[in-house]
């Protein structure tokens, strides 16, 4: 999973949502609204950047969080179960 | 925060946003099915619709609000030229745009053209499985290979699909065939949800209405599937919506009145429910107001907010925050008064009137359908406006 690369599911939409003041999930007739550290994890899902890399760049901008790596794990799958994000390759 | 001065005073919470805008763009439509939401004097507005700047600026107003989910129905949405200026509109402010069809009207052009112009996402609404039934309900011949064939395109462009099945006596004992060809159309939602008894569908119940055999029966078959779905790792989701008629507490209707839940009609009147219409009660419309003023302020969204329009039973019964007393729409049908527990509530004195629909469910149809057309409209306009007269004539 560690360097695989997660994207979102074409179902969903993610966007910031000024009213709610998070990020949100948008899908047929309906919404997520997210916490804050999920909305950061998958702010950082592009299709393109591998897990790795999002933990990396996620440490690197809260230097003070003691390593976030467990957590993005733990969201991935997550994610995956609810069917949010999808592997694209390995 | 005791100690705080604050500017004005803050009113008790009441209510939130409008998460939900439902833009009824007209009332037009090709197909006529005998269970549609639409007020049955439709033909009444048929000449006022709001053009595409009027809308745009609903859009935007609503956006303001807090809304974030816009659906475009009607009648038909597709009749309207604008469509896809009206999508691109929403799209571009953010909103997650649903359009909700019949199908027909609809080709591979206007597809991929909304898809261009930003649209998430469209439901296409079928009347059964069976071709002769589907075409019997909508009163048309050419309706359900339309559908099969806009279906497979919506798909095949990327879209989530939602496919809604409108179930009642006719069809529902086919609904292993409908669950069958959802997974053949790879939907990735299925609503099978029962006549809702309102407007023409209320004129229709009895020929609708299935047999609470029927619906257990229903309900099973849909479980199982549910089981298989998932045992074959398909993520097609299936809803089952039970008619309120065979409960013994009522639905929280929209979950209340005003709560998330915005609707303009094609003329531009606001209504907290696409059924709420048909209520004795004077609706704001978005030509006279600001839909802030609307949906905050405005006596008619605020009628039925809190619980202190609540009569007995409700008032004192301790699940009312749990349903709000059901459907205000429900209760004005079956009792006259729109304050009046929704009779499916078996501690309304009216809940009688739900067990002899439920008695009449088993009796073979009596009626023909009354068809949701321009010509039946126009007999409950007639209707209306007879009331109207006799109304001012005994003023005078």
């Amino acid at each position: 999973m560690i360097d695989q690369i997660p994207a979102l599911e074409t179902l969903f939409r993610f966007q910031w949502e000024e009213a709610q003041q998070a990020y949100v999930l948008l899908y047929p007739e309906g919404m997520v609204k997210l916490n804050g550290p999920a909305g950061e994890v998958l702010s950082m899902v592009d299709g393109q950047r591998t897990t790795q890399e999002i933990i990396h760049l996620l440490n690197e901008k809260y230097p003070d969080a003691g390593g976030v790596d467990n957590d993005v794990m733990e969201f991935m799958k997550e994610a995956q179960s609810q069917h949010w994000i999808r592997w694209i390759e390995s | 925060m005791s100690g705080s001065c604050t500017t004005k005073p803050t009113p008790p919470q009441t209510h939130g946003a409008p998460f939900w805008l439902l833009a009824e763009l007209t009332y037009r439509c090709p197909l006529q099915c005998p269970y549609c939401s639409n007020p049955k004097d439709f033909a009444g507005y048929t000449n006022r619709e709001l053009t595409t700047d009027q809308w745009i600026s609903v859009f935007e107003q609503a956006r303001k609000l807090g809304a974030v989910q816009l659906g475009f129905s009607g009648g038909e949405p597709l009749v309207r030229q604008d469509l896809s200026k009206l999508i691109s509109a929403a799209r571009g402010m953010g909103y997650y745009t649903n359009l909700i069809t019949s199908g027909v009207g609809l080709n591979e052009t206007k597809i991929e053209s909304f898809k261009k112009a930003g649209l998430d996402h469209i439901q296409v609404s079928f009347q059964a499985s069976d071709e002769s039934v589907n075409n019997m309900l909508a009163g048309s011949h050419k309706a359900f290979q339309q559908k099969l064939a806009m279906a497979k395109e919506v798909k095949a462009n990327g879209y989530p699909m939602v496919l809604n099945f409108v179930t009642h006596r006719h069809n529902i004992d086919k609904i292993d065939r409908i669950i069958e060809l959802c997974i053949e159309l790879q939907a990735d939602y299925v609503e099978l949800a029962t006549c809702q008894y309102y407007g023409w569908a209320f004129e229709n119940r009895q020929s609708l209405m299935p047999t609470k055999a029927q619906l257990e029966r229903a309900e099973a078959i849909t479980n199982q599937y549910r089981e298989k779905l998932i045992q074959e790792k398909n993520p097609m989701k299936l809803i089952f919506v039970t008619p309120d008629y065979y409960e013994e507490r009522p639905k929280a209707c929209m979950n209340g009145w005003g709560q998330i839940f915005l609707t303009v009609a094609p003329d531009g009147q606001a209504l907290p429910c696409h059924s709420a219409r048909m209520l004795p009660i004077e609706y704001p419309n978005v030509l006279d107001h600001s839909l802030e003023y609307i949906w905050n302020e405005s006596p008619g969204f605020n009628k039925f907010r809190g619980y202190s329009w609540m009569k007995e039973p409700c008032a004192s019964c301790d699940e009312k925050e749990k349903d709000f007393g059901g459907c205000r729409c429900q209760a004005y049908m079956l009792t006259g008064e729109a304050e009046n527990t929704d009779p499916v509530c078996a501690k309304s004195p009216e809940h009688k009137q739900i067990i002899a629909a439920r008695n009449e469910a088993e009796l073979p149809v009596q009626n023909k359908f009354i068809y949701r057309n321009e010509r039946n409209s126009k007999d409950y306009v007639t209707e209306n406006n007879l009331l109207i007269a006799t109304d001012s004539s005994l003023d005078e």
